[in-house]
């Protein structure tokens, strides 16, 4: 059966900068559908600040992104913001969470803001699958660190997102755990037809992602 | 799902949203029983005027004869000449001239001597028995039956003066022969006799009644406003009774009694102020503290507007809640004021009623909570996403 290759992602030699005497260079980014991706690098290498590029969080001072199809320069400022929700999956190092709502309204709220139908079917079954659909009606502040962990994972899905982003998912896992919630953020991804980027200090890892972008230190 | 998302985070700040609400609360409250009461104060005051136009008493205090004989709630002035009041009945000005005579009381509650001409102007309407017509017979307001417990057929003795100790009269036994609907009036709180049961009780020794037959106070109405002009002059001036008007008297009084209402206005104002001030510290933590949170909302496509509006739904909500609770405090002291110390006072409380001033208070406090949470919501526009989701 041939498979159509379709380019989630790609960038064009984006440039950072802090200060003038600090610039980072990053290497090209390109992700297809259905693919994953594994950004290593120490702290200080630009990690968390190409992930903020990819998440559209942060302008790059010079290059170019296009995420499906669109170049991201193009839109304006509150465009911007609905698109990223709409096609970018985030799970942060941290577990960042509404601490007021239940982990339902949780999952609910990005597509509230969307003005989209939350697929509660999806919900229901990938809440199975990453068994927490007996927490539900939990405030998150009740939940373990794992268990919040795996409410990000399916949080990033619930708008079908092109790319699902992680940021150090792994690092305060033991090895077991480790493997376990990658393959869960791999699983997810590819159900969702997402393309995956991981970024990471985690040597773990490497073991398990063919693709491969290692940053050096800057400068 | 907006008021969801707002209503837990009401909830979920427990302490700080009560402290709010409970602030706004007692300002409303206090606001709205302040504006209530000086309101019916005053509506009740100036009902009670009935249509008075001049006041003519003995030698005195204009604001006595105006409390003793309008308001029925001073000892008046002295006693006057029954002739000498009929004299300016000839005048063409004088329509109509009610004679009032104090003297008694039976167990605080007074009795006023009066003629037939008192029912009407004051509409009052019988509920059981008749009109008292003839001497020692009395007529009971409805508040004063209830407060004195008597009944149609009850007789009683009279102690002397307003003073529920006084002098007992012995020899003359009054005798209720009607009760009286409930008016809105002062006249609820009396026990209403003819004139001649005044005369009898006081003059028993000297039994023939002529000229010399005192009365305490009479109400003057005029047949056109030149009365006014002419009147008090001539009374103060030609005779040595003195004028009094119900109308002048009765602002100087409210104009007292608001001196106090505005005080008590200023107070709850600085209430609702730090009600304002509340919310806003405790918005302004809510959004310090959980500035992740707003940056989480945004990545996951909320926009800076509808944080915006959630944070001033939430101060309205909050002071929203201390409106409500506020009038239902205001009403329900009003309520209890109502039933249990209107009598005392001569005040019929509207307690029901939601008038204009709820409607600005509403207005009030709903702005108060929109800027006490736009204020700190500005830094919700400054809110850089990367940064505050890349700090540890």
């Amino acid at each position: 059966m041939p498979i159509e290759i379709y380019r989630m992602i790609e960038t064009q030699s984006l440039k950072f900068s802090y200060n003038p005497h600090l610039t980072f260079n990053f290497p090209d980014v390109k992700v297809n559908q259905g693919e994953n991706l594994l950004i290593s690098g120490k702290s200080g290498s630009g990690k968390t600040t190409l992930l903020h590029l990819l998440a559209l969080l942060q302008k790059p001072a010079s290059g170019k992104i296009f995420l499906d199809n669109t170049n991201v320069e193009l839109l304006s400022k509150p465009e911007l913001n609905k698109f990223r929700a709409e096609k970018i999956g985030l799970v942060f190092q941290k577990n960042y969470f509404v601490k007021s709502l239940n982990v339902m309204d949780n999952l609910l709220i990005s597509p509230y803001f969307l003005k989209k139908k939350a697929d509660l079917e999806l919900i229901k079954h990938k809440a199975t699958e990453l068994r927490i659909n007996h927490l539900l009606q939990k405030k998150t502040y009740e939940l373990s660190g794992g268990e919040l962990q795996r409410v990000s994972i399916l949080r990033t899905i619930m708008n079908k997102p092109s790319l699902i982003l992680a940021d150090e998912p792994t690092s305060n896992l033991d090895d077991e755990n480790c493997e376990h919630v990658v393959q869960l953020i791999q699983k997810t991804a590819k159900e969702a037809n997402s393309a995956l980027i991981i970024v990471t200090h985690d040597q773990r890892l490497k073991t398990i992602f063919p693709n491969q972008i290692h940053l050096e230190n800057a400068f | 799902m907006l008021f969801k998302i707002v209503w837990s985070k009401v909830l979920h700040k427990k302490l700080n949203s009560l402290l709010s609400i409970l602030l706004m609360v007692f300002g409303i409250g206090i606001i709205s029983l302040v504006l209530r009461i000086g309101k019916e104060a005053e509506s009740s005051l100036l009902k009670n005027i009935a249509g008075i136009d001049l006041v003519v008493g003995a030698k005195g205090s204009p604001l006595q004869i105006i409390l003793s004989a309008v308001y029925h709630a001073d000892d008046p002035t002295g006693n006057i000449k029954l002739a000498e009041v009929n004299k300016l009945k000839s005048n063409p000005l004088v329509k109509k001239i009610i004679p009032l005579a104090y003297g008694d009381n039976y167990q605080g509650t007074r009795i006023l001597g009066s003629t037939n001409l008192l029912y009407d102007q004051y509409k009052l309407k019988i509920s059981t028995g008749r009109i008292a017509t003839s001497a020692l017979e009395v007529t009971c307001g409805a508040l004063a039956a209830r407060k004195s417990g008597l009944k149609l057929g009850d007789s009683f003795l009279s102690s002397h003066g307003a003073d529920k100790e006084g002098e007992k009269h012995e020899d003359d036994k009054y005798r209720v022969v009607g009760i009286l609907e409930r008016s809105g009036t002062v006249m609820d709180n009396l026990l209403i006799t003819p004139l001649e049961s005044i005369w009898e009780v006081h003059n028993h020794k000297n039994e023939i009644h002529d000229q010399d037959d005192e009365i305490t106070a009479a109400l003057l109405f005029f047949r056109n406003p030149m009365g006014l002009m002419t009147l008090p002059r001539l009374i103060n001036e030609q005779t040595n009774m003195q004028a009094a008007l119900p109308g002048i008297e009765t602002n100087r009084l409210l104009k007292n009694f608001g001196s106090g209402i505005a005080m008590a206005r200023i107070l709850a104002i600085l209430i609702v102020i730090l009600s304002g001030i509340s919310v806003f510290i405790s918005l302004y933590n809510s959004l310090k503290d959980n500035r992740d949170e707003a940056a989480l909302m945004l990545t996951l496509g909320a926009s800076r507007s509808q944080l915006y509006l959630q944070a001033v739904l939430e101060g309205c909500i909050l002071t929203g809640l201390g409106y409500v609770f506020g009038i239902l405090l205001s009403k329900s002291i009003l309520f209890y004021l109502n039933n249990h110390l209107a009598g005392n006072y001569n005040l019929i409380i509207n307690w029901i009623e939601i008038g204009r001033d709820e409607i600005y208070l509403l207005i009030l406090a709903l702005i108060t909570g929109i800027v006490a949470a736009a204020i700190p919501s500005i830094n919700l526009y400054k809110l850089n996403i990367s940064k505050t989701l890349a700090e540890e």
